[in-house]
């Protein structure tokens, strides 16, 4: 019986694809967690926090099960995805503060209710 | 089980979870209910699309997919953030 797909890594170690696979699984979970709070929450200020679950830890164990399999595969430290999560941790708040403050504006200019109080 | 079967059955669960989480942010985009809320969904629309194509550069053993990854990410950056500007002020360069 063969996978659903091509048998790619047949010469990984058990140990290693059971890590790999818990680490892009466990990645994966909190990032759909992400999603679902995107869709759940009531409010944009309370849904601007729910997708950055997956821009940290998601992205944290995923970027992590690529750099096991790719290291263990190769039989030496591949440290290239971690390029991935260097540019994700800089640009993520980047967008979400300039996003915050762009709805902040908007909601003030409207004089919306739910615009945070001006400090 | 087989180290093969593990790794494809298991990354391609993590990879049918992205993208439900793609599906979910799409909807948010659709739905809105204002312009910051549809920013904020394509931006999670790019980032879970760039952990699938990573989830996918490990099930096809491939290194190839790392650089699409990349290419993503900075793209989804750089489309937030014009978005984010346009929203603040109406216009992206002043």
């Amino acid at each position: 019986m063969t996978g659903p797909d091509l048998p790619t890594g047949a010469d990984l170690p058990a140990w290693a694809a059971w890590l790999v696979v818990a680490l892009a699984l466990t990645g994966a979970a909190f990032s759909l967690t992400g999603a679902v709070g995107l869709i759940r929450l009531r409010t944009f200020y309370e849904r601007v926090h729910a997708p950055t679950l997956g821009a940290t830890l998601g992205m944290a164990l995923i970027v992590a099960a690529s750099v096991v399999f790719f290291s263990v595969a190769e039989g030496r430290p591949v440290l290239r995805d971690l390029l991935i999560g260097l540019f994700l941790t800089v640009t993520t708040p980047v967008t979400l503060i300039l996003l915050g403050r762009a709805a902040t504006y908007r909601d003030r200019a409207e004089g919306n209710a739910d615009a945070p109080p001006d400090p | 089980m087989s180290a093969a079967l593990v790794l494809a059955w298991g990354l391609g669960l993590a990879q049918a979870m992205l993208v439900l989480a793609m599906a979910l942010a799409a909807w948010r985009v659709l739905r809105g209910p204002r312009a910051q809320d549809r920013v904020l969904g394509l931006d999670t629309v790019y980032l879970n699309g760039m952990l699938a194509i990573v989830v996918h550069g490990l099930r096809t053993d491939s290194g190839l997919s790392f650089e699409a990854a990349l290419i993503i990410g900075l793209l989804g950056f750089a489309a937030t953030l014009a978005l984010a500007k346009f929203l603040m002020q109406g216009e992206v360069i002043q």
